[in-house]
């Protein structure tokens, strides 16, 4: 009886152990074996994440309106998203059908000079999705307009504390400084407290520790609908059709847009006619209307920009981001 | 209210979703027991199997999975010492020394018992207090997370034996140290030494199965094994290890500790901010200091009080979790963020609005997630037996076996192999810090905190323009700081009035 048990364990655990095996050496082949009708993604973070969640609807789109055969996904965190830049890079070769996933504070972590390589090692295919920056206040609060709420911050930069989910010189905080800067404050006072992710952000102002909050728009839009809190202003060039109540900054005359764009890079040396065929398989997706029900599902908005127009926002992103990490001292 | 509750109850009983409640129970069990995948990466990869699926089934498998996986995380923290989940840490400290014992099949058995307690009562409260809890999760701000951290490195002293005071703290100074490389709340790099690898910091993961599992598994290695002893030992176990039988007065002297830790776990994960990881410290902190003295120097040996706390408490904070989650759609863990967006995706937006607009799908997401409690007992408590025969395997082949599992385990989540590196490097150093009689947990435990409590106090600072004054501003924190001062130190009153005496 006891050596049955004995056996029937050892088998068991055997049998688990292969299966990961199995995992461990599927997944390190895969990138390698894939036919060119498939489609790798290299998610910088973990999953659940930002990244994870466009890349992997991107792959979903893509594989049910039949674009591309089949999309797998490896998610290789580590170093900020540094690491999935160094890999893709080492490992260029191999990565001929791998696109990776990134999004504006990449750009910022290049003006810190943090990463070793810079996303311009990389060759921009195309940005997919974009979310604009959302100032929020609680329902209760004060402020009705931002301007009331510009008022009090020129009295004492200290009536209006600052929550977002980046660090100190992260996106949220540069932002919240531009908006402030171009609505003629003194951003440097600004009094921003960082917290580790934008519901925690969130928390922070449904629980009164600060007065605004600068997050992404997608992670506001809920909690507006619902009446707990309520968005200022947001960033985006125009009125959106999925949220038409919430006022852009431009129309309370402060002259900013910023868009938090989510694309995708290839590797270094990808060839021309890679980098259009990729771009036209994400066009083609774009008509689908898998793409759309994803989309709205997920509440994002459409921007799509390939080849050069693509490279020539990321630049112009990156001038006006370095003024402000220049005026604020975080370079 | 009631309505909503009986169309909960009538979806969640169909054949179907009872069989998928089996089946994600069934799953969620075997992904958890392997160390590194807990129910965070188990419902991660849940979520496209689900895509097609009707809303409540797939949830009902999410909560069978969810379940299932943090069962399974508590059984490898038990069996192997491999707590492959922040939550089942404290699981170990008492845990692990029973099965050593023999006695693998009763702490999985207590294990199953109280975290189906806590859960109960757990869901229990968020039938009664739902609209009321959303407040007080939004009650505590940085200044309040602060004092509690502080409150939850009381712990410490439960790790500390005889003359082991100094050794404990210097092993938890240690642990916040190691919390501190990476990037800063303020983006500056700390201790990374121009190494990529270390800008997110230290993974909890790796460094609880460096020092837990890897550690262990060396110092089985390197200990010479008597052979007369070890075939009586043997002998033993073998009838031992799967026996589940908790005498009467075991039962009766635990009941109390379930309780006790379940409420602080259901309070204490409500807060968005702490979350299970913490209320299972705080409960077995709180259970020994409760502790009578001779109870008190079991804590840690394969105390049941000490097993029976945590694992109440964790689970009754996972059920705490779901307040934040379901009434301000605000993810308060890394698990509740990926339940957040499962429900997203079967276009359930959780918020104060749900309750109201929408009970019935309120009802059923926590009814399901009851029943996945329910259906965990009923499905594993007959396979303990089985499971905890795991440990016959000789000692020859478990090692080995640990070792590659845990490696494995930690390389599955962030395919980095210098986290291999740096596993055995840490592994090799705990094994050192075992030989001279370090304990290894109070590091763990300040490693854990030592990042909120960081964060916490710097917020709290800035908020108040750097003054100390939030220490007694609000009559939380000052509360949490007194009972703080309290714990640390009315024992060394006592200790001083009885020699005096």
């Amino acid at each position: 009886m006891n050596l049955l048990n004995i056996k029937l364990f050892r088998t068991q655990y055997t049998k688990t152990s292969l299966r990961i095996l199995f995992y461990c050496v599927f997944c390190s082949v895969v990138p390698a074996a894939l036919g060119s009708d498939r489609l790798h993604f290299l998610i910088p973070g973990g999953a659940g994440g930002g990244w994870d969640t466009t890349a992997r609807g991107v792959g979903e789109a893509l594989t049910r309106s039949g674009i591309v055969a089949g999309a797998s996904y490896e998610n290789r965190s580590g170093g900020d998203g540094s690491k999935a830049i160094a890999y893709m890079i080492e490992t260029a070769d191999r990565q001929k059908n791998t696109l990776m996933i990134s999004s504006t504070p990449i750009i910022l972590k290049s003006l810190k000079n943090i990463f070793p390589q810079s996303y311009k090692d990389l060759t921009p295919v195309a940005a997919v999705v974009a979310d604009y920056g959302a100032f929020v206040v609680k329902a209760d609060s004060k402020y009705q307009k931002w301007q009331q709420m510009i008022a009090d911050y020129q009295l004492d930069p200290r009536n209006v504390r600052v929550a977002g989910g980046s660090v100190i010189g992260g996106m949220d905080h540069v932002v919240a400084a531009m908006a402030l800067s171009k609505s003629g404050t003194d951003a440097k006072a600004l009094r921003y407290i960082p917290y580790n992710a934008g519901a925690k952000a969130m928390v922070g102002l449904l629980s009164n520790e600060t007065q605004l909050l600068s997050t992404g728009l997608s992670e506001a839009i809920a909690l507006a609908e619902q009446g707990e809190v309520r968005i200022l202003a947001m960033t985006a060039p125009a009125r959106l059709s999925h949220a038409p109540s919430i006022p852009t900054l431009q129309e309370q005359n402060i002259d900013l847009v910023f868009t938090n764009w989510r694309g995708f890079f290839g590797a270094p040396g990808m060839s021309e006619e890679k980098v259009s065929s990729l771009q036209d398989s994400l066009g083609e997706m774009y008509e689908s209307k898998e793409w759309e029900e994803i989309r709205t599902q997920r509440g994002w908005s459409n921007l799509f920009i390939r080849g050069k127009e693509f490279t020539e926002f990321l630049q112009a992103q990156e001038s006006e981001m370095a003024i402000l990490v220049d005026d604020l001292g975080l370079r | 209210m009631l309505d909503g509750i009986l169309q909960g109850l009538n979806t969640a009983f169909l054949p179907i979703n009872l069989l998928l409640l089996f089946v994600g129970c069934f799953a969620g069990t075997f992904i958890g027991m392997l160390p590194g995948l807990g129910p965070v990466s188990a419902i991660a990869l849940m979520i496209p199997i689900t895509y097609g699926f009707d809303p409540s089934s797939g949830l009902i498998l999410m909560a069978g999975v969810y379940y299932g996986a943090v069962f399974g995380g508590s059984t490898s923290a038990i069996l192997i010492n491999a707590p492959g989940v922040s939550g089942a840490v404290a699981t170990a400290f008492d845990g692990y020394p029973m099965a050593q014992r023999g006695e693998a099949g009763r702490a999985l058995a207590l294990a199953a018992y109280s975290s189906f307690c806590g859960g109960t009562i757990g869901a229990v409260f968020l039938l009664i207090f739902v609209p009321f809890l959303a407040k007080v999760s939004l009650s505590f701000q940085s200044a309040d997370y602060f004092a509690l951290m502080l409150f939850g490195l009381t712990a410490i002293t439960a790790f500390a034996g005889k003359g082991q005071v100094l050794k404990a703290v210097l092993m938890a100074v240690l642990g916040l140290m190691l919390a501190t490389v990476g990037e800063d709340p303020s983006g500056i790099q700390r201790f990374t030494f121009g190494i990529t690898d270390l800008y997110d910091g230290i993974s909890f993961l790796l460094l609880s199965m460096a020092t837990f599992a890897i550690a262990e598994a060396l110092v089985v290695i390197l200990r010479p094994a008597p052979v007369e002893s070890e075939q009586s030992s043997q002998d033993v176990s073998f009838k031992a290890l799967g026996s589940m039988k908790l005498s009467k007065e075991e039962v009766l002297d635990v009941a109390p500790v379930v309780g006790r830790s379940s409420v602080l776990g259901f309070l204490v994960g409500v807060l968005p901010g702490a979350g299970a990881t913490i209320a299972s410290f705080l409960a077995y902190g709180m259970e020994r200091n409760l502790a009578s003295l001779k109870e008190k120097l079991k804590f840690g040996k394969g105390s049941l009080r000490g097993l029976a706390a945590p694992e109440s408490a964790n689970n009754a904070a996972s059920t705490g979790s779901f307040v934040p989650l379901l009434t301000l759609g605000i993810p308060g863990s890394a698990t509740t963020a990926v339940m957040l967006g499962a429900l997203l995706s079967y276009g359930v937006q959780p918020g104060p609005r749900l309750y109201i607009d929408n009970p019935a799908v309120f009802w059923s997401v926590i009814i399901s997630m009851y029943l996945g409690n329910v259906i965990l007992l009923v499905l594993n408590l007959p396979l303990i037996p089985y499971i905890s025969r795991l440990l016959d395997i000789p000692k020859q082949f478990l090692t080995p076996i640990i070792l590659f599992l845990s490696l494995i385990g930690v390389y599955l989540v962030s395919f980095n192999p210098f986290d291999l590196v740096m596993m055995v490097v840490i592994g090799a150093i705990a094994v050192f810090f075992r030989v001279l009689n370090f304990p290894l947990a109070p590091m763990l435990l300040g490693f854990i905190l030592g990042g909120m409590l960081e964060e916490n106090l710097r917020r709290a600072l800035m908020i108040s323009d750097g003054s100390l004054a939030f220490l007694w501003e609000r009559p939380i924190t000052a509360s949490i700081l007194l009972i703080t001062l309290a714990t640390v130190l009315i024992p060394q009153l006592l200790s001083m009035l009885r020699k005096n005496s």
